[in-house]
């Protein structure tokens, strides 16, 4: 008889939230770790590069217009990534290039989930006229190849006045991203919402007169958070080869190195044998992307309640 | 015919529900075509958004540095920026829309009409962007299969792992790094295209660059599209009932797979129209691509614009057809 009771005790285990869980998930994946030192160390940098910046902090290692050598020096022990045309260190340049990139991709992120994320819910939760307009808005812009739009917005938005703040190098790039790129998280959320809106939850609050925008700020959008998360993660590697793309076709930065900048002058030098410079920006592009791809993919998988087991 | 008497004694009213049901698509096929009418529109509003408000009069960039008030006077009255923005019948809101919708788009700023340069670089974009496609495609989808077929072992971890590094080298570098080894250093391809070049010869490395870059993210998608069918309760049938490896995957899995790999395939495919941006700008294709850029670089709007709204009607009308052809072949398809 005892025995047969012990097993359900069980039972009133204290249950894990959905946050806890994943991240005790996480954690048993080393590669998924790895992953996060690496993009942490890119974001610290970046943050670093500023800091230093605020603070007129002299140090060598940001310092990229400072002459290190002769023109194009091979890969040596005193450049370990030889130098370009005017001398310059590549690894400074290439360095300095992790805060351009950072910096993009993370107001890039930030703009397209502040506009598609409210959008969303909104649209989900009110349904109607308000839901016709938003699909029309989301279903215009998925209308027309992404790529074309984000050159259309970065060509337009290049060096003009807008509010009365002049648009500039990685400022048009991450307007331009980030105008165009909210239409995948706004569908996500609408549906998410429109799936939710009738649980018993919502219900609750709606009978005891809670405020219809608390209601989807307060209680549905924690609960599609998940949602959010993941997508960010998965966009953010996008966003960092777009800002290669856009710097590259000179519509980025202009008197900063950045990894598309750094490319485009490869392009001539490569003829020259010069492969360092080529070869340092696609090494530091290459790492962010992998790791964010992975963490990317182990955050899915610890997060997605559907892929459990 | 027995079937049909079957039907008849299950389902008695099988001939009227079936007309009801060509009703409904009819009424279906109408609505679709009604909603093409608010895009257009809201592709066209955008576009003057973007190019008449945002971007503005451009008239002193085309005149250049030292030029009288009487050119750019002309150039604004050729382009119709002396008109006003909106309330008018003559106002540059609606001859954008009169413009786009009979496909008049005016002249670049080298005074070439554009529609004349969009058809001229159609075809060198096709011939590279179609070739590439089907070639990544078929690829991806046979590698999948076999990695789906090898799934959990060490072969299907060292795929993923190729893939997810592969996705991860920039484009541009392939590009680079493509061009720098196979045509310039061991002169296997021609490094530029020039005239006088067949065709085959100008997209071969270009090509071969583009599936290579492509691959690693297709096959992963794919492959996750046929783990999730392998898991279906039909191929565990199939296997139950004794059929062999080979029959399973690719007469039942791949069929089933067919649906998200149409999909995919039928709204990619107007984006070959576009050809490849940057493989043309690097190997001197005289192709959309190469256009949209040269476009970019001298700030030329019209092109710009002409090109967003072409492949966003092209867009339209291909996913108006895949949506007809799942309504015509998918009987769970609701038309609501």
């Amino acid at each position: 008889m005892n025995k047969l009771q012990k097993p359900a005790e069980n039972i009133y285990q204290k249950g894990r939230s959905l946050w806890s869980d994943a991240l005790r998930r996480l954690r048993r994946q080393k590669l998924a770790m790895i992953s996060f030192v690496v993009i942490t160390f890119y974001v610290g940098f970046a943050g670093f590069i500023y800091l230093a910046e605020s603070l007129d902090w002299n140090m060598q290692t940001i310092s990229w217009e400072e002459e290190t050598g002769d023109s194009y020096q091979p890969p040596s022990v005193k450049n370990v990534f030889g130098t370009d045309i005017f001398g310059r260190s590549v690894l400074r340049k290439t360095l300095y290039g992790v805060k351009i990139s950072i910096t993009v991709a993370l107001c890039a992120s930030f703009i397209s989930l502040a506009i598609g994320v409210p959008l969303g819910a909104i649209a989900g939760y009110f349904r109607g006229v308000t839901d016709d307009v938003v699909v029309w808005i989301y279903s215009t812009l998925s209308s027309v190849p992404y790529i074309l739009l984000v050159l259309a917005f970065a060509v337009v938005l290049q060096n003009k006045t807008i509010f009365g703040i002049k648009l500039t190098g990685i400022t048009t790039v991450y307007l331009a991203i980030g105008l165009t790129s909210w239409v995948g998280i706004c569908r996500l959320i609408r549906g998410e919402i429109i799936k939710r809106k009738e649980s018993d939850y919502v219900l609750a609050a709606r009978s005891y007169g809670c405020p219809t925008m608390r209601i989807i700020f307060k209680h549905l959008l924690p609960n599609v958070f998940h949602i959010i998360i993941i997508n960010f993660s998965l966009r953010f590697v996008g966003f960092i080869h777009a800002e290669v793309i856009l710097s590259f076709l000179g519509l980025g930065e202009t008197d900063r190195p950045s990894w598309g900048a750094m490319i485009n002058d490869a392009r001539i030098e490569l003829s020259r044998g010069v492969w360092w410079q080529m070869a340092a920006a696609t090494a530091a592009i290459f790492f962010i992307s992998l790791a964010l791809n992975i963490f990317g993919d182990a955050l899915r998988d610890s997060l997605d309640p559907k892929l459990k087991v | 015919m027995g079937c049909q008497n079957i039907a008849e004694l299950i389902w008695p009213n099988a001939q009227r529900i079936n007309n009801f049901r060509f009703d409904k698509m009819t009424s279906y096929i109408i609505r679709r075509l009604l909603y093409i009418i608010p895009i257009v529109f809201g592709v066209l509003l955008l576009t003057f958004v973007l190019f008449n408000l945002v971007g503005g009069d451009i008239s002193l960039e085309i005149a250049g540095k030292n030029a009288t008030q009487e050119t750019i006077d002309e150039i604004r009255a050729e382009y119709g920026l002396d008109k006003p923005l909106f309330l008018s019948w003559d106002s540059q809101f609606i001859n954008h829309f009169k413009n786009a919708l009979t496909f008049n788009f005016g002249r670049a700023r080298d005074r070439e009409p554009v529609i004349d340069k969009i058809k001229r670089g159609a075809g060198p974009s096709l011939a590279l962007t179609i070739p590439m496609f089907f070639c990544t495609l078929i690829i991806a989808i046979s590698l999948s299969l076999i990695v789906a077929f090898l799934r959990g072992s060490k072969w299907d971890v060292i795929v993923l792992v190729v893939c997810v590094s592969g996705m991860s080298v920039p484009y541009l570098s392939f590009i680079l790094f493509g061009q720098y080894f196979f045509a310039y250093k061991w002169g296997l391809f021609p490094v530029f295209f020039s005239p006088d070049l067949a065709m085959p010869q100008y997209v071969a490395l270009p090509i071969i660059i583009g599936i290579v870059a492509g691959l690693g993210g297709n096959l992963r998608f794919y492959r996750t599209i046929m783990l999730d069918e392998m898991r279906s309760d039909y191929v565990r049938t199939a296997y139950a009932k004794g059929l062999s490896t080979t029959r399973v995957l690719f007469k039942h899995v791949l069929k089933n797979a067919m649906i998200p790999i149409i999909t995919q395939v039928v709204l990619a495919i107007p984006f070959l129209f576009l050809g490849s941006l940057l493989l043309e700008r690097f190997f001197g294709i005289p192709g959309l691509g190469y256009l949209m850029i040269d476009a970019i670089g001298a700030r030329d709007y019209f092109v710009i614009n002409a090109m967003t709204y072409i492949s966003a009607i092209l867009f339209v009308m291909f996913n108006l057809i895949t949506d007809l052809c799942y309504a015509l072949v998918d009987p769970r398809i609701s038309f609501e």
